[in-house]
């Protein structure tokens, strides 16, 4: 088995959060990352981004319209635009908000799930509303693994709570415990 | 891992039924929705079978080979593209800047709007014409797939509650003026003033499948190539070519790129961020 795709999703809480847990991926996984954080329409070009660099020594970028997917890079879901999947390259949408979110966790998933099957690693970070859940149990449906922040240890526990009675999920963990997890998952 | 070999089977026939529901929407009705980008265009027939309750594509495929009605509710659904007024105010301030210079040194200009859907950009792009006293020098084409949406764009009413985030955003795009003075509201919603769309021709028009049809001195398409498949939007990339005139501007969305376009070499960029290129030979 081997993975190709680490989807995280966040929202209230989530540029922390999810700061954190790019932090402590390995740096010997591969796998590409996409990351979907809920913001404002408004919120400034490049902002997160650039947030993100500086955790990491992995390329960050948002990516344009059928950009191909690469492996190792971080790719963050504009503002205002749900990112999709669509075999190797991205697709970008301004489709409804979903559950009141563009970028909405659910579609990244659902697309992530539709093309990685058995491939793609979800992950739903903390936040206050209940996306994800069900990109998670898509994911999950299509086997591929399912990775919960633990409630407890999440700023918002909502978004984790939400996503923990949606499907099985296969790991519940704080977000320190995350990457050592993937490092097991994808580098055995 | 859960029954994984059964699931990739339900995937497969999944595309199966939507490869066949495209083909049978095309041969029944005309319209060609095979080269749309599949993700998007998978969400939006799923919606589609939720609004008829039916479980199954085939099923959804049943109903619409069979009930026209059906095919028009699907049609708004994979034709509709959601806009705002002054989407991206970073862009209409570009606008002012690079490409209204441009359009006064011509007597008279064209602008198409290309897959307009409910009218948000064309009205925008009205006021800011107005704003700037080119409005009796212009003439704006906006053109849709779909003739629905397109009664909706000559209506010019939009949600009430969406004068907030419109206001907002005209003020970031460099309005000059108080944007409550466009519209009334009514009990049906905000109505935009009729003097807006006098200069203004609505007219369906299929990017797909349809010809160029005039010369334009702005292509105005954001946000719309995104819901196309490579090939189709290299079609579409021609089309804006050979509508363009010598040294015209095309604009895209934030997201979108020219590199697909046959014809990158042929523009130079007016304003790389916000997605202006100029026509240059």
């Amino acid at each position: 088995m081997s993975y190709e795709v680490i989807a995280i999703g966040a929202s209230w809480g989530g540029l922390q959060a999810v700061g954190t847990l790019l932090e402590g991926i390995p740096q010997q996984l591969d796998q590409t990352i996409v990351v979907a954080q809920h913001r404002s329409a408004e919120s400034s070009r490049g902002v997160l981004e650039s947030l993100l660099q500086r955790h990491i020594g992995r390329p960050v970028s948002e990516p344009g319209d059928k950009e191909p997917v690469e492996p190792r890079h971080v790719y963050v879901a504009p503002a205002d635009y749900h990112l999709l999947v669509e075999d190797s390259h991205f697709a970008l949408s301004v489709d409804a908000r979903v559950q009141f979110a563009r970028p909405s966790i659910d579609v990244l998933f659902e697309s992530v799930a539709q093309v990685y099957r058995d491939r793609a690693i979800g992950i739903v970070l903390t936040g206050a509303n209940e996306d994800g859940a069900a990109g998670l149990a898509a994911i999950k449906r299509n086997g591929g693994v399912s990775i919960v922040q633990d409630p407890q240890t999440a700023e918002r526990r909502m978004m984790p709570d939400a996503a923990i009675a949606g499907s099985v999920a296969d790991a519940i963990l704080p977000l320190e415990q995350i990457g050592p997890f993937l490092y097991g998952l994808c580098c055995p | 891992m859960a029954l994984p070999v059964e699931r990739d089977q339900e995937l497969e026939l999944e595309q199966i039924e939507i490869e066949l529901l495209l083909e049978g929407i095309h041969r029944r009705y005309g319209f060609d929705f095979r080269q749309y980008a599949p993700a998007s265009l998978r969400r939006r027939v799923r919606r589609r079978m939720d609004g008829e309750k039916v479980e199954t594509i085939s099923a959804l495929q049943n109903l619409l080979l069979h009930d026209p009605a059906v095919m028009e509710r699907l049609l708004l659904d994979l034709s509709v593209n959601v806009t705002a007024m002054f989407r991206d105010p970073t862009f209409f301030l570009s606008f002012r800047e690079k490409v209204v210079p441009m359009l006064r040194t011509y007597p008279f200009a064209r602008l198409w709007v290309a897959g307009c859907s409910t009218g948000e950009e064309v009205y925008s792009l009205a006021i800011l014409l107005a704003e700037e006293g080119l409005a009796d020098r212009v003439r704006i084409y906006a053109t849709d797939i779909n003739e629905a949406v397109l009664d909706q764009a000559r209506l010019g009413v939009f949600p009430l509650d969406k004068m907030q985030e419109y206001t907002q955003n005209y003020i970031r795009a460099g309005g000059t003026r108080s944007f409550s003075e466009y519209y009334v509201a009514r009990y049906d919603g905000a109505r935009f003033a009729r003097e807006l769309a006098e200069g203004v021709v609505f007219a369906q028009h299929n990017l797909v499948s349809d010809a160029a049809f005039n010369e334009f001195n702005v292509i105005m398409c954001r946000n719309v190539l995104i819901y196309f498949a490579q090939p189709l939007q290299e079609r579409v990339h021609g089309l804006f070519y050979d509508s363009l005139a010598m040294f015209g501007v095309l604009a895209l969305g934030q997201k979108e790129t020219i590199r697909f376009s046959p014809h990158e070499p042929s523009f130079e960029e007016l304003d790389a961020e916000e997605r202006l290129f100029k026509k240059v030979r």
